[in-house]
């Protein structure tokens, strides 16, 4: 949207008195939403006393730093740095969240604009696909990445997370919508399918694949069921197994707060791409030269 | 140009679905050899299993509400909030849900249903004089399925929530600007030639979406309900899928409860695809 077109919209709803109304329904709602989020950083700054109080206070009374250091100790005296976890975690999700885009965004627009024999089938089989519960198709693909000698690799994280139906679902109804004239356009100016691709298909696409990055990053970022199954090693554990170890690993009562604190840490990084994928989704519309 | 996704996709997503699917014929503990045994599984699914069919009617029960409301509310505050000023703010406070699953998340439900009285929505009845007694919300059988629907709901916005807003910013301005030419005047007049009908694609994606995760409902009523719930009243068709495959180790049985949930969710699927895509779509 236009700055302009945003004051037009803004002027009409508050000549009709709702833009008040509207504002207060939202806050309403939204401050209901962001309940869990308030929690998590409220726990993170609980003293031990207020962790454990029973009724449990939604808010922390007294704030403290104590579960920071803690958290620091803790982790100062794992055999594994801790920076290894953040660095494997970090190199997951980049390449899942890159790899998963790149082929999602370009398989949709193959697919869509160049309509290959049997594009009609192969569509058909990725919604079949989406619509298989995950939790049977586990077994069946532990076995095949068993086979494939992936276990214990990055590899086995990243690889079956890169074509999922879902996300190529997603991207394809986005590249629906983008004008074939402009496609024509590009190619009579002699422009290679990969540059067309690059340099005119995936800026329009930008609000589908930064909506896409927002949700790969936030599954991948804090996946914890397929490192347990599929990595064995210390050295290769991302945060979110890190954080588990951390939890149950001593028996000391302290750590509860501590788990507090780096789940808050963990949710800043979320919070971070979430904010700056949107503002690239709201980009889109200011110079769009693109759209029909 | 579809060669990498295809390639990725047949390996690690078609192939064990096919694989799940020869299982469904099978007796498969994991441990011994596979043995080969026609449509009994099936059989025994559909004419012998009395929990299967408590399983089948609330996950119907579930769908039915969670799938439209989710859907409607998601695409409702979506609308409003593409409209508001700090439209980010707003939507990071929305999506927060689906940043914090898990522990955060369940404990703040665990805190508003609380079976005591110090629990919120008991607590607030008691002190109105409506009940004198706490509601056993999470273990009452009247209470799970309700108590599941309503926090499902809260939880299962998030992604619609975002394809939605994405949507919005997919349509062009300039047919806004035509329009208003054209004497078209009010919000909800721009909503209905312009807004809907442009946004059909990710109208699909959510619809079908919200099919597809609404039948597949598990975590959450886990969470709540417990597992197995008290007199199965939270127990749905995912949740009896677990059951066999990792509590029973009956890969067989569980993976032909897989393809029931399959073809139910698939014909539902073509249904929606066949009243929300145009003509000469797929």
């Amino acid at each position: 949207m236009t700055l302009i077109k945003r004051k037009i919209t803004g002027n009409r709803l508050r000549r009709s008195g709702k833009w008040f109304f509207v504002y207060a329904i939202m806050i309403l709602l939204v401050a209901f939403t962001a309940l869990p989020l308030v929690y998590l950083v409220s726990t993170a700054f609980k003293p031990l006393h207020e962790l454990y109080v029973f009724p449990p206070k939604f808010l922390v009374q007294q704030p403290t730093l104590r579960n920071f250091s803690n958290l620091l100790l803790s982790l100062s005296s794992s055999a594994v740095p801790f920076t290894r976890y953040l660095f494997n975690s970090v190199v997951i999700t980049i390449l899942t969240v890159g790899g998963t885009i790149f082929v999602s965004t370009l398989g949709a627009y193959g697919l869509v604009k160049h309509n290959p024999p049997g594009a009609k089938r192969l569509f058909d089989i990725v919604i079949a696909a989406l619509m298989f519960s995950p939790y049977v198709t586990q077994i069946p693909r532990y076995l095949v990445i068993n086979a494939m000698g992936l276990i214990n690799s990055y590899a086995a994280l990243i690889l079956p997370s890169i074509a999922v139906a879902y996300n190529f679902f997603l991207i394809k109804q986005f590249v629906e919508q983008f004008p074939n004239d402009l496609l024509e356009a590009a190619r009579i100016d002699g422009a290679g399918e990969m540059k067309i691709y690059w340099s005119i298909v995936m800026p329009s696409l930008k609000p589908a694949w930064a909506t896409l990055l927002v949700m790969t990053f936030v599954s991948t970022w804090n996946d914890y069921f397929s490192p347990l199954i599929y990595l064995n090693s210390q050295a290769l554990k991302t945060l979110p197994l890190a954080l588990n170890t951390i939890s149950g690993g001593g028996s000391s009562i302290g750590r509860a707060g501590a788990v507090a604190a780096a789940t808050m840490l963990m949710t800043i990084p979320t919070v971070i791409v979430f904010t700056l994928m949107q503002r690239k989704v709201m980009e889109t519309m200011m110079h769009s030269g693109i759209k029909e | 140009m579809i060669a990498p996704f295809f390639i990725f996709f047949a390996v690690f997503t078609l192939l064990p679905v096919l694989i799940a699917l020869v299982i469904s014929f099978t007796d498969y503990n994991m441990f011994q050899e596979m043995e080969f045994v026609g449509f009994s599984n099936y059989e025994l699914l559909f004419l012998d299993d009395r929990i299967f069919m408590t399983a089948l009617g609330n996950t119907f029960v579930f769908s039915l509400v969670v799938g439209p409301v989710g859907f409607f509310l998601s695409f409702f505050a979506a609308w409003v909030l593409n409209q508001l000023k700090m439209r980010n703010a707003f939507a990071l406070a929305f999506y927060a849900p689906s940043i914090t699953s898990g522990i955060a998340m369940s404990v703040v439900w665990s805190y508003i249903f609380s079976p005591d009285r110090y629990g919120l929505i008991n607590n607030l009845l008691i002190n109105i004089g409506i009940i004198d007694d706490p509601i056993l919300w999470t273990q009452d059988p009247n209470y799970i399925l309700p108590v599941i629907i309503v926090v499902a709901i809260w939880m299962s916005m998030g992604n619609g929530f975002l394809v939605f807003l994405a949507g919005m910013q997919n349509i062009s301005p300039g047919y806004y600007e035509a329009a208003r030419i054209d004497g078209i005047g009010s919000r909800f007049q721009e909503l209905k030639y312009i807004t809907l009908p442009l946004m059909k694609p990710q109208l699909l994606f959510a619809a079908i979406n919200s099919v597809t995760t609404s039948f597949g409902v598990f975590d959450v009523s886990v969470s709540i309900g417990g597992f197995p719930s008290p007199n199965y009243a939270g127990h749905t068709i995912v949740a009896h899928l677990y059951d066999y495959a990792f509590v029973r180790f009956q890969m067989g049985y569980a993976s032909a409860i897989a393809v029931v949930l399959f073809v139910i969710t698939y014909a539902l699927g073509r249904l929606l695809m066949r009243l929300l895509s145009n003509q000469n779509d797929y």
